[in-house]
């Protein structure tokens, strides 16, 4: 196997870029997301961006959208250099995007949704109407759309809001299009129309830039394909040559350097056992087992459902079917507070939204989840015995604060993360949930994370790990479950794991 | 344990005294003890209001019926102590805080039952207990000649030289202290209010405490009521109109924050003793009754802005010397 990161396109085949970004890094406190980024579109030809999750694509497409301003680097569109710190500046360089999912108005009508921000106006600055419809009409037919300019959005469906993003794209002229994993919600008819409308820009000479996981779809839409990983550009080259296996390792190829805290802990008696856990329309059939001092990591694509099914474990949102035995016995959940009876502790994944706070002090958080456990009679808290405890946790943890009532926005992200944990291990918790617990947090507190996790399971609790990071799931866990497309689709042992079997299963193959 | 009082607590308390001690340059009178007691005793009932308030906007509601639920109970139980003279008065204000308390029970239930937003609820139950007044009293004014003495007497009466309703005042907001304090109940408030959806993560029911919290301000605006009534010796349908206004503004002063979960009850007696000692302090100074208004609005303003400012000043620092930290780390 041959991968030349750097090839450069030659012949007569290619002009010059149309866009071309070189040098781009962005960083945001303590995370590097973007190192010494280029990327180089074509027009008339699509550009198929491939990375893990978190390699830094949803950042590389911000700051060509103008959401984002990156701190070095620069961007040449169409032979002229470009700065670009708004939505507008992208779209008078031509440049537009189709989100994942589309972020439009649902009262409005359709026209006016694709028009958003640009509307004709007449000699008044009143709204043109006549021209606004006419030409929403015009883009309309030219993607075979079923619905008219007038139609409200809220009366259309994903598929057709997609249609209205790609209208949208059309009506600023766009040179550039970037398709930010436009076929996620659609389905396989309405992935092949979009497939269509992309040949037909391509046909006009526009550039595509495509964003997909799922990599039958970049074989058959993409020309060329550039790979991200960590933040940095490790390849590109063209489709022709190259093959899915080839783009797995390249998005994956780091060796494991960093040092995981995994210890050799006896594996224990089952502590949860779970089947056939289903809701409606997240997760289907879910069944595992985990026992006490083990680590079980979830790994799978954004959207597998992983956070929804231990959502329903919780309580959050029960699922519909399944039974939950912990200890062997039938457990009934249908609320978070039966969940923490039961003893599991869920340490969810958006720390900002669903963890912390952020008003109330580290005491006061640290005791949310077990008030029940230090409150006495009539419901009076015991502030002493809190105290004491978050002493202890806070060490435990070594949450780093000036003092025990320091309020958690004044804290750092990875402080913030340790004592959202330090909440859930007050509830002396036999089962802990742990979702994506180090991301957005700095190196020296994802390996305190990592460290606390390796004594927890030592302690015997059974930990589930939930975590994009290949080498962190691979690094910490027992046993990884692979979850594509709302199933389990295969259980791998800390032996039989490498990272290209676990990439090509979460994405959908089969090897 | 927290401080009992906070920084800005401190600024609001420098800015009350500093006012009075202004006003007590042009007219001495204002810094006699009688005076500052009669302040303290005219701002008791909005002291008690503003704290039940402030429960509800920490769950990041608001209880805009509190002066209507106020009017109507007033006009219940001066009804009711009319038709039965007998009556001793620890009953009519237990029966005053149980109406009170129904009609804070009927907003708690549609905004946790239905999921109707607060101000909605409270906006359209505000003019159901403001018409009811109407209706039960057949349009009619009750005025001291319709209440019997001991009625009548209860805010006017004294203990230890502290009026009742002071008295009062002090007992609601010791109970308030310890309430948002000292119990599970208190903790878990801030707590749905500070962030909704990581309270229900850990088992905090909102609909439960957004019921506790209506039905408190209900009843301790029907308390209010027959405070109200009694005090002034006349019930009709309009008193107290538009008073809604001034405990929520007493509540935004004292720190309380309108997107919930952050507000205090040392802070939001303050909010209430500033506004008391303003509205006390405007005439004294010879102000025209057209400008009181006015004045104390944007006195309001004022205060709101120095507060909110004190608050910020740190949190910027913060993240200025965390982008400087950045931008060294960079080279």
């Amino acid at each position: 196997m041959s991968i030349t990161p750097d090839v450069q396109p030659g012949g007569g085949e290619y002009a010059d870029p149309i866009l071309r970004l070189s040098g781009v890094s962005k960083r945001f406190p303590g995370v590097r997301a973007l190192e010494g980024m280029r990327l180089d579109l074509y027009a008339g030809h699509t550009t198929a961006l491939v990375g893990e999750n978190g390699a830094g694509k949803s950042t590389l497409v911000k700051i060509l959208t103008g959401i984002y301003t990156p701190d070095t680097g620069t961007l040449v569109v169409a032979g002229k250099e470009c700065e670009i710190h708004s939505p507008r500046d992208a779209w008078a360089d031509g440049i537009t995007a189709i989100h994942q999912e589309p972020v439009m108005f649902d009262d409005l009508s359709v026209a006016e949704n694709i028009f958003m921000g640009h509307m004709p106006v007449t000699r008044r600055g009143l709204i043109d109407w006549t021209t606004l419809v006419g030409r929403t009409n015009e883009l309309l037919h030219r993607i075979e759309a079923d619905f008219s300019a007038k139609t409200p959005l809220k009366r259309l469906g994903v598929a057709q809001k997609h249609m209205v993003e790609i209208a949208r794209a059309l009506s600023h002229d766009a040179r550039i299009v970037i398709m930010d994993e436009p076929t996620a919600a659609l389905s396989a008819r309405e992935i092949d129309d979009l497939f269509r409308i992309i040949a037909d820009l391509k046909s006009q000479g526009r550039a595509i830039l495509f964003i997909s996981h799922k990599f039958d779809e970049i074989f058959r839409v993409a020309d060329r394909w550039t790979c991200l990983r960590d933040g940095h550009h490790v390849g590109e080259g063209l489709i022709s040559e190259t093959t899915e296996d080839d783009l797995v390792k390249l998005m994956v190829g780091r060796s494991i350097d960093q040092v995981f805290p995994k210890r050799h802990v006896v594996i224990g008696e089952p502590v949860l056992q779970v089947e056939g856990l289903s809701n409606a329309t997240e997760y289907a059939d879910i069944s595992f087992t985990l026992h006490r001092g083990e680590i079980l990591g979830f790994y799978g694509l954004v959207g597998a459902g992983r956070s929804e099914a231990m959502q329903g474990l919780m309580g959050i949102s029960p699922p519909t079917q399944g039974t939950i035995r912990i200890n062997a016995k039938r457990a009934a959940i249908f609320a978070p507070a039966d969940a923490i009876d039961a003893g599991i502790a869920y340490v969810p994944e958006d720390r900002q939204i669903q963890g912390a706070v952020t008003p109330l002090g580290i005491r006061e958080n640290m005791s949310l989840a077990s008030l029940g456990k230090i409150a006495g009679k009539g419901g009076f808290v015991d502030t002493h015995k809190e105290l004491a405890r978050t002493r202890d946790l806070g060490a435990k943890l070594a949450v780093k604060a000036a003092h025990w009532d320091q309020k958690l926005m004044e804290l750092s992200g990875g402080n913030q993360q340790k004592v959202v944990i330090a909440k859930w291990l007050a509830t002396k918790p036999q089962i802990l949930i742990l979702d994506e617990p180090t991301k957005g947090i700095d190196i020296g507190s994802k390996a305190a994370v990592h460290a606390i996790m390796a004594d927890l399971a030592a302690e015997g609790l059974g930990i589930i790990l939930i975590s994009s990071e290949l080498p962190e799931v691979m690094g910490m866990s027992d046993r990884v479950v692979v979850m594509a497309e709302g199933r389990i689709a295969r259980v791998f042992d800390r032996a039989g794991a490498t990272p290209e079997k676990i990439v090509s299963i979460a994405t959908g193959g089969s090897a | 344990m927290t401080s009992i009082v906070t920084r800005r607590e401190l600024v609001l308390a420098a800015i009350i005294v500093a006012m009075a001690l202004l006003i007590g340059l042009r007219t001495p009178v204002f810094l006699t003890l009688n005076n500052i007691l009669f302040v303290v005793t005219d701002t008791s009932v909005l002291i008690m209001m503003a704290l039940a308030q402030m429960t509800v906007i920490l769950t990041r509601g608001i209880d805009l019926s509190v002066a209507a639920n106020l009017a109507l109970t007033g006009m219940l139980v001066a009804l009711l102590s009319h038709a039965h003279p007998g009556l001793p008065i620890p009953i009519i204000m237990l029966v005053a805080m149980a109406i009170g308390g129904g009609l804070g029970l009927v907003n708690g239930l549609l905004v946790a039952g239905l999921g109707i937003p607060p101000i909605v609820v409270t906006l359209g139950t505000m003019s159901i207990y403001r018409g009811a007044i109407f209706v039960v009293a057949g349009g009619a004014w009750l005025t001291s000649k319709d209440m019997t003495d001991a009625f009548l007497a209860f805010p006017k009466a004294e203990f230890a030289g502290l009026s009742s309703l002071t008295l009062v005042a002090a007992a609601v907001t010791i109970g308030f202290f310890v309430l948002m304090t000292l119990t599970r109940t208190g903790r878990n408030l801030y707590a749905v209010g500070g962030n909704p959806v990581a309270a229900r993560y850990c088992g905090v029911s909102l609909p439960k405490l957004q019921v506790l919290v209506y039905t408190l301000t209900g009843t301790i605006s029907g308390l209010a009521g027959y405070l109200w009534v009694a005090r002034f010796g006349i019930a009709y349908a309009d008193i107290a109109a538009g008073y809604e206004l001034t405990v929520i503004a007493s509540c935004v002063i004292g720190g309380v924050s309108i997107a919930g979960g952050i507000g205090s009850v040392p802070g939001t007696v303050l909010g209430a003793l500033f506004l008391g000692v303003v509205a006390n302090a405007l005439p004294l100074i010879n102000v025209s009754p057209f400008w009181q208004m006015a004045i104390s609005g944007a006195v309001i303003l004022a205060a709101v802005i120095v507060n909110t400012r004190s608050e910020w000043r740190p949190r910027k620092l913060i993240l200025r010397e965390a982008r400087r930290a950045a931008a060294g780390g960079q080279k």
